[in-house]
């Protein structure tokens, strides 16, 4: 996800790093320095103001249901997105390190279903026992 | 640094990209990170973990949040502010937030300025940041005044569920830590910049290690991390 959304920013400004792409077709240097132009900066700066503005706006306008949950869900992970790509220079590391880095907090998401599945089963319990609500 | 490792011993044939690349990386029998120095690698596992403590800290809200039968308090309702006569909705977290992305900006054109030598818009640049970072831990320690007068405690609150405190107290707690640690950090490497640090290669006092200026960048990881952490904790206890 971070390499698609670095690639809709603007591909001049990737071009402009287009040095590290050494490190994917040709000779690896023994040290990168991530070093990209300021505007893509600034650019990403922008956006994340805007997509805050909107993820605020979600609760400003009360928004209900599906629509808030998967409207807050989106903003939140275009904006871990672009740090992570952007700022934290992770869209121009090798796959390797990417991939280390990235993959192992998938495994959260198997916990998440764990214990969505256990606190139903605490809630029915306490409904059976303790009834509805106080 | 101790570079130390096999990639200076003049590798020139070219490295597969792709899938081909991490089986090629990881098999080698060398580094499995090419060309990320250890301290930049190091960074990255520690906040791979970091990730796991939070991780565990929001599911654990989930789980208490799901699993109760009283209902959980509107965080809509409970962070507005009254402005000019009338409640706006989580107007402070909403600042928190534009502020902590603001210094994440700041940061990341204090590692550009570093890599380009400019040793005074580099230290100026972290020092905004640690300005930025130390408004939002006393924009939270306000928050958290104003919970507490208003009767939240780890064990109840006024308007539901129980478990609110305890969640909320933990959470913006360790990460208010975090930005805490972050803040001290920031002034420490600012320091060794504007000193120079960084260019005449002068020893670190603990490690006696020669920093260079990739050492913003190891720091930049740190702080955006913080700022990634609080996206996730914006929307999930904040906004949910």
């Amino acid at each position: 996800m971070g390499e698609a959304t670095a690639k809709g920013l603007g591909q001049h400004a990737l071009d402009s790093a287009h040095r590290h792409d050494a490190t994917t077709t040709g000779v690896t240097p023994a040290e990168v320095h991530q070093e990209h132009p300021i505007k893509l900066y600034l650019v990403v700066w922008a956006w994340l103001f805007i997509l805050s503005t909107c993820s605020y706006l979600v609760d400003y306008f009360g928004l209900h249901g599906y629509l808030r949950w998967s409207l807050i869900l989106i903003f939140m992970m275009l904006k871990a997105g672009l740090i992570v790509a952007i700022f934290m220079h992770m869209a121009w590391e090798r796959l390797a390190l990417t991939y280390a880095i990235i993959l192992p907090p998938v495994l959260v998401l198997v916990f998440v279903t764990m214990m969505v599945f256990e606190a139903d089963y605490t809630l029915l319990t306490r409904m059976a026992f303790f009834g509805a609500g106080p | 640094m101790a570079e130390t490792t096999l990639a200076h011993i003049g590798r020139t044939e070219p490295r597969p990209a792709g899938w081909q690349g991490i089986a090629a990386d990881w098999s080698s029998d060398q580094r499995a990170f090419k060309n990320v120095s250890w301290g930049k690698a190091m960074m990255w596992i520690f906040l791979l973990s970091d990730t796991f403590i939070f991780g565990c800290f929001l599911l654990s809200y989930m789980t208490a949040r799901i699993s109760t039968r009283v209902p959980w308090p509107n965080p809509s309702e409970v962070f507005a502010l009254r402005i000019g006569g009338s409640d706006i909705p989580l107007i402070l977290i909403a600042i928190m937030t534009f502020v902590l992305i603001s210094s994440s900006g700041t940061m990341a054109m204090a590692v550009n300025f570093g890599y380009r030598r400019d040793r005074r818009k580099t230290a100026v640049l972290m020092l905004l940041t640690a300005a930025l970072g130390a408004t939002f831990v006393g924009m939270q320690a306000f928050e958290w005044t104003k919970l507490i007068t208003e009767g939240v405690r780890p064990w109840g609150n006024p308007w539901g569920a129980a478990q609110f405190g305890a969640s909320f107290f933990m959470i913006t707690g360790f990460h208010g830590t975090h930005v805490t640690i972050g803040v001290i950090f920031l002034i420490i490497v600012a320091r060794k910049v504007w000193r120079g640090d960084f260019d005449v290669g002068r020893p670190g006092f603990f490690t006696s290690r020669r920093g260079r200026y990739e050492n913003v960048e190891i720091m930049g990881l740190y702080w955006h991390f913080v700022d990634l952490v609080w996206v996730f904790i914006f929307a999930f206890f904040y906004l949910w």
